[in-house]
């Protein structure tokens, strides 16, 4: 796997340890914390598709108000001060925020390196001149597989020409382009073809993101996970693509872990990196921790930034090791992996203390197994339920 | 992938440099992704403005710290410069 791998794209910033913010800086660090060097800005949960491996909650519909334009400002404002230099506007659809462009200019004129992550439907030339003259840097489209007819099933919504035309526009005004696309049953023997289109397309950057399996995609686990020889066919497909691409394309895959022996090093560590501000302002050290119970995640309108990170209940939660029950306590490799995944081992074991059970060392290891011969059985099956698509339908079902 | 000493050098139109009052260091921003750099690469990032070539970043840099013998350390550099597409000539 050396070469393709990178555990995860969203640990492609890594936190220096020897950072430190002195005395000139204007905010301030409790001894200890490093500051957050990501902001994901989730600025809505709207979205024209219905991808059933979405990250967001199922019960999203929950969460009907969204900041307002001057919140998500002195959000920007307070993080950036911390130190952040990478943002996402992600979502559901961060398009349909009529104050986009104006939250990429503001970001632009904090020095922030501003990503769009978006599914490019609606997206118009227009707009992506609009855009990069606000200061955007970078504009990631996702593509749900290679053919129409199962991009289109996929994402629920007749989209695959226009994010074709989209990834061309992007290329077209000098953007980096990510091409993303999520893997999984459906589309998993598309590999050749989805790296042909990649190329087409004239990606920068393709990221190959096998499915994270939570939210609706933890729904969707029976319909969705491949088996093991599937992924080794799809990796070497793709590991024989790549060097075939040396200084064209970068390649991101994004590692299934349920076929590992070892966990991933979750967040780069729990409130040590990243920061999620969630649409109704919920500031959360990953995007799942919302699910996750006690943590009382507090909001950015009611505290700063400053006294989220460094203060709040829930960023200090799994900071170090204090927390940690065995195996992970006395394990050599826990400032490697921090014990893994605390939302992964609260919706397989139960029990968000306990070690990712995608660890062979860990005793609830089995259920991983468990889920890989669910998914297989269920692939055999000849009346294999359909798959739970991610819409405000299904989640007021689910809330 | 190596340098070619006559083309001039240009920093990636697609990648940001950067300083970081924060973290008191420049860095390269790209997708979702950033690079710390320590001070020597920084001077050399900067020089690479698609107006010089490879022995006139050298003499630039030799000149600015008053020192000579730097070829080979700023070659390498670049090479891993050009290799990530923080740079390109042509």
């Amino acid at each position: 796997m050396a070469g393709l791998i990178k555990t995860n794209p969203s640990t492609t910033l890594r936190a220096d340890p020897t950072t430190t913010v002195g005395a000139d800086s204007s905010a301030t660090l409790r001894a200890g914390i490093t500051p957050p060097r990501w902001l994901l800005a989730e600025l809505t949960y709207a979205c024209p598709l219905q991808c059933p491996y979405c990250s967001n909650p199922l019960d999203y519909t929950k969460y009907q108000t969204e900041l307002d334009t001057e919140d998500w400002k002195r959000v920007l404002t307070q993080a950036r001060k911390m130190g952040a230099v990478q943002l996402g506007f992600s979502g559901g659809e961060p398009l349909t925020r009529k104050d986009l462009t104006e939250l990429v200019k503001h970001a632009r004129d904090l020095g922030y390196y501003s990503n769009l992550i978006t599914s490019g439907y609606g997206l118009t030339e227009e707009k992506i001149i609009q855009l990069k003259e606000a200061g955007l840097d970078h504009i990631q489209v996702s593509i749900q597989a290679s053919s129409q007819e199962l991009n289109d099933h996929i994402a629920g919504t007749a989209s695959f020409e226009h994010k074709k035309q989209v990834a061309h526009l992007v290329k077209k005004h000098g953007y980096p382009m990510v091409l993303c696309v999520v893997i999984h049953r459906e589309n998993i023997h598309q590999m050749p073809e989805i790296l042909a289109m990649a190329e087409e397309l004239g990606a920068d950057y393709l990221e190959l993101a096998n499915t994270q399996y939570y939210g609706w995609a933890h729904a969707n686990r029976d319909l969705l996970l491949p088996t093991q020889a599937q992924f080794k066919k799809a990796e070497a497909i793709a590991q024989a693509f790549k060097e075939t691409v040396t200084g064209k394309m970068k390649i991101y895959y994004v590692v299934p872990d349920f076929y590992e022996d070892r966990p991933k090093a979750c967040m780069n560590g729990w409130g040590t990196t990243f920061l999620t501000v969630a649409p109704d302002g919920v500031a959360l050290p990953c995007h799942s921790a919302r699910d996750l119970p006690g943590l009382n995640c507090p909001n950015v309108k009611d505290y700063s930034v400053e006294e989220i990170w460094n203060e709040s209940k829930a960023f200090n939660f799994f900071r170090g090791d204090d927390w940690m029950k065995e195996p992970c306590r006395s394990c050599d490799e826990k400032d490697k992996d921090f014990g893994g995944c605390h939302c992964q081992a609260y919706l397989l074991t139960g029990d968000m203390y306990n070690a990712d059970p995608v660890c062979s060392k860990s005793p609830d290891h089995g259920v991983i197994q468990q889920a890989i011969d669910s998914a297989a059985k269920s692939a055999l099956s000849a009346n294999e339920k359909p798959l739970l698509f991610r819409n405000s339908k299904n989640s007021k079902l689910l809330s | 992938m190596t340098i070619n000493p006559e083309l001039p050098i240009k920093f990636s139109r697609t990648h940001r440099l950067q300083w970081e009052e924060a973290q008191q260091k420049n860095v390269i921003l790209y997708p979702e992704g950033m690079v710390e750099l320590n001070e020597s690469s920084a001077e050399i990032l900067k020089l690479c403005d698609g107006t010089r070539n490879l022995a006139q970043i050298v003499s630039d840099l030799e000149q600015k710290f008053s020192t000579s013998g730097l070829t080979n350390d700023i070659t390498a550099f670049l090479e891993v410069a050009l290799q990530n597409g923080w740079i390109n000539q042509n």
